[in-house]
């Protein structure tokens, strides 16, 4: 349990409590050498920033050579290493990172704890993740990255036909930022489970907080298969094994089953986190509780089991048998059902509420709007029919950049407009942040929209040109169009986080009227986080100390 | 509970047997993964070697008693640290050194026999399986052992205080973890290879 003391009353807005405790050194040299989570959360945010730049070009460079037929601005060659690149860095090193980020920054704060379990094994984690995102990047300038796309199927990505260094980098490289990622889901584990504020029970834990525990377990869980199947991978191409290696003996299929062990667990690791920033910022900006939270925080436990019952959805191209492929379709269109309840527990919290549309609800809107659409594509792939019609077309690209850029990002976006102000200290410009939301709305809906088209007619992914055909590029122009609205898009909140940060208006304590611990403590944080905390009686502390007259746990929530 | 000038709250015992835990959950997860990949490869080998031909299952069962003995070894040691009989506790971490660089030996002349006969990770499926399994096996144990020694020589050095030690306790829950899941490898891959 945390030792903060109760406090009596919330302090006045931007006014510091008490002393603070300043064991961070300032300077470059206190950041690298920073122990404190809120400091390494940043440097998360930071790293997945960058990575986020650098995948963004990627995919402009991608989205240039598509924008006619026949083009000739990349080559084949450079282009498979830069869609390899970019679907490796966006969700390993944009994806994960930022919500590692945000957890590490928030989940301390919102638990009334001074720091995580182990402060020194977190800053171990996110070296292992910026050295591991380095090295991969490495392979750039050792011979060429890796080509074989993000899970690197064998025997293309086996030594005969991956033949520079590209593979091998890419394997190291996620091992060891695997392993930092492992360390981290131990930490926070440990954290949420044992320094907790006295009275913040797990039925009272804020929704983020529950959704990045069960994250973390699927982490704990998952992640050994990838580096289990990464060494495998290693031992082929660095000793000669045989594994994946069809032509003696290995089998490419074990490769499939194994990444995709891990993989699919992957897809909720990258969005479960998501939802929890949903399930914060909808209540708070609709002036109401959640709606039903024990269904929340149920559906993301049976999300989390489901999830490791259903890797063979991405295998139904294989020819796995039909009473296998109806298993896994059944399993996936089950997944469907905990992840519908928590779109109508939003929707259900917005319904009634008096509603503010601050640039984060725009975002958590749009996340609910783009993600259904995603889910939906995502149902239509479980019936393997549909899938062994469309997969490997632009129906799939579509598909994974609704839910991961239209569910993921999204909610990263708006989480960073609700607790910048927290991190900072100052508000995120809405003006700007608004014209940032419609414009990477309309982009991102004309860049994946049309790809579904594409994809149902017949259009595969990962091919770096295509024919003339009745129009695919007039679908293919649109798609580029709308690429660069969104790389402007991203620019604009890039100049809104610079000046913002220099000159934005002062954020106090609580801007939002907010409810949970994080907005008990000033803006940004001291390093030991809380001089005082307010008692915890229900799930919105601050609500009951707001309303003494009508608290939370006179009714029972 | 909680007053006013509160001191710093430490990591306590449980934190820390909890923290390692996890950690050996996501070991075992890790292992579960290479002993998968051994079974599904097991039986597709019917020329060359294979574990039938090529395992030697009495003596590595025999150097395998040493690692399962050192399991009870580092428990007697961690109840001697608790009681206080801080000697006897360097002499069983000592043994438990002992008895896991038995099994390290037993391991080196097996690899080394099945080298001479030409079996290697690069031979086929049966090579690259079995070594990528029991080679990160030996790995564990290494490393394993590298911290009993840290513990040894801290303990000769008088760093110990009679009681629960966090670091004795997180070395402890390893090296069983080392040891039991290698009961495991050793059905699947030595047992079996006599059916």
């Amino acid at each position: 349990m945390s030792d903060v003391p109760y406090m009596p009353q919330i302090p006045a807005a931007g006014e510091r409590v008490g002393a603070t405790v300043d064991y961070e050194k300032n300077g470059l040299l206190g950041w690298i050498a920073t122990v404190d989570h809120k400091r390494i959360g940043i440097l998360y945010l930071l790293t997945s920033l960058v990575f986020f730049g650098v995948g963004g070009i990627e995919a402009l460079l991608m989205r240039i050579q598509l924008a006619r037929p026949d083009n000739d601005f990349l080559s084949p060659g450079s282009y498979n290493q830069i869609f390899t690149m970019h679907g490796t860095t966006m969700i390993f090193l944009v994806a994960m990172p930022g919500l590692t980020g945000m957890a590490n920054y928030l989940v301390p704060l919102m638990i009334g704890a001074r720091d995580v379990a182990f402060p020194r094994l977190n800053a171990f984690s996110f070296w292992l993740l910026a050295f591991g995102g380095l090295f991969l990047y490495f392979s750039f300038i050792a011979g060429g990255a890796p080509a074989a796309g993000w899970f690197s199927y064998a025997p293309l990505s086996e030594q005969p036909y991956s033949s520079t260094t590209g593979v091998d980098y890419y394997a190291i490289g996620l091992f060891v930022l695997g392993m930092g990622s492992i360390a981290a889901a131990i930490n926070l584990i440990v954290t949420i489970a044992g320094f907790r504020a006295v009275g913040l029970t797990i039925r009272r834990l804020p929704l983020f907080v529950w959704m990045v525990l069960v994250t973390q377990v699927l982490i704990l869980l998952a992640l050994p298969a990838l580096n289990a199947s990464l060494s495998m991978l290693l031992i082929d191409r660095l000793m000669n094994g045989h594994f994946f290696v069809t032509d003696s003996g290995g089998s490419a299929l074990l490769w499939q089953h194994f990444f995709w062990a891990f993989g699919h667990p992957e897809v909720y690791i990258v969005v479960l986190p998501a939802f929890g920033i949903i399930s914060e910022v909808i209540p708070v900006f609709s002036r109401k509780v959640i709606y039903g939270y024990e269904f929340v925080a149920a559906s993301t436990v049976a999300i989390a089991v489901l999830s490791f019952l259903v890797w063979a959805h991405h295998m139904f191209a294989v020819g796995l048998g039909h009473s296998i492929d109806v298993v896994f379709a059944i399993g996936s269109m089950l997944i469907a059902v905990p992840t519908g309840v928590k779109i109508f527990n939003w929707i259900a919290t917005m319904w009634g509420g008096s509603i503010r549309f601050t640039t984060s609800m725009l975002f958590a809107t749009g996340f609910l709007v783009m993600f259904t659409i995603g889910g939906l594509s995502g149902i239509s792939f479980a019936a393997f029919p549909i899938d062994w019609q469309v997969t490997d077309t632009y129906y799939l690209v579509a598909h994974i950049h609704y839910v991961l850029f239209g569910g993921t990002v999204f909610a990263i976006f708006a989480g960073v407009y609700y607790w910048f102000p927290k991190m900072s200290g100052r508000m995120l410009s809405e003006r700007v942040g608004k014209i940032h939301f419609w414009l990477m709305l309309v982009g991102f809906n004309m860049t994946f929209m049309v790809q579904h088209f594409m994809g149902l007619m017949g259009m595969p992914r990962r091919v770096f040109t295509y024919p003339d055909l009745p129009g695919w590029a007039a679908l293919n122009m649109t798609s580029t169009i709308g690429a660069v609205i969104m790389g402007i898009a991203v620019a604009i909140f890039l100049w809104n986080l610079i000046v913002s940060f220099v000159a934005g208006e002062p954020a106090g304590n609580n801007p939002w009227d907010a409810w949970t611990l994080e907005w008990a403590t000033t803006s940004p944080p001291p390093a030991h986080n809380f001089d005082l905390l307010p008692p915890v009686r229900s799930r919105r502390p601050l609500w009951d100390l707001a309303h003494p007259e009508n608290p939370d746990w006179e009714h029972g929530h | 509970m909680d007053t006013e000038g509160a001191a710093e709250r430490f990591v306590t015992a449980d934190t820390y047997q909890f923290a390692v835990t996890l950690f050996l959950i996501s070991e075992g997860a890790f292992f579960a993964f290479l002993i998968i990949a051994y079974v599904y490869f097991h039986g597709s080998m019917t020329s060359g070697p294979n574990a039938g031909n090529s395992l030697n299952p009495l003596k590595s069962g025999i150097y395998s008693v040493f690692l399962l003995a050192s399991s009870f070894t580092v428990s007697a040691a961690e109840r001697k640290l608790s009681s206080g009989h801080r000697r006897a506790f360097s002499g069983w971490l000592l043994t438990t050194i002992l008895l896991g660089a038995v099994f390290l030996v037993g391991q080196g002349r097996e690899y080394f026999n099945l080298y001479r006969a030409d079996v290697s990770v690069s031979r086929n499926v049966f090579g690259t399986s079995f070594f990528t399994l029991t080679g990160f096996h030996g790995l564990h144990v290494l490393l394993g052992l590298l911290a009993l020694c840290i513990l040894f020589a801290l303990a000769i050095g008088g760093d110990f205080q009679p009681g629960q030690s966090n670091a004795v306790r997180a070395v402890a829950l390893y090296w069983h973890f080392v040891d039991w899941i290698w009961v495991v490898i050793f059905f699947v891959v030595y047992v079996w290879a006599l059916f």
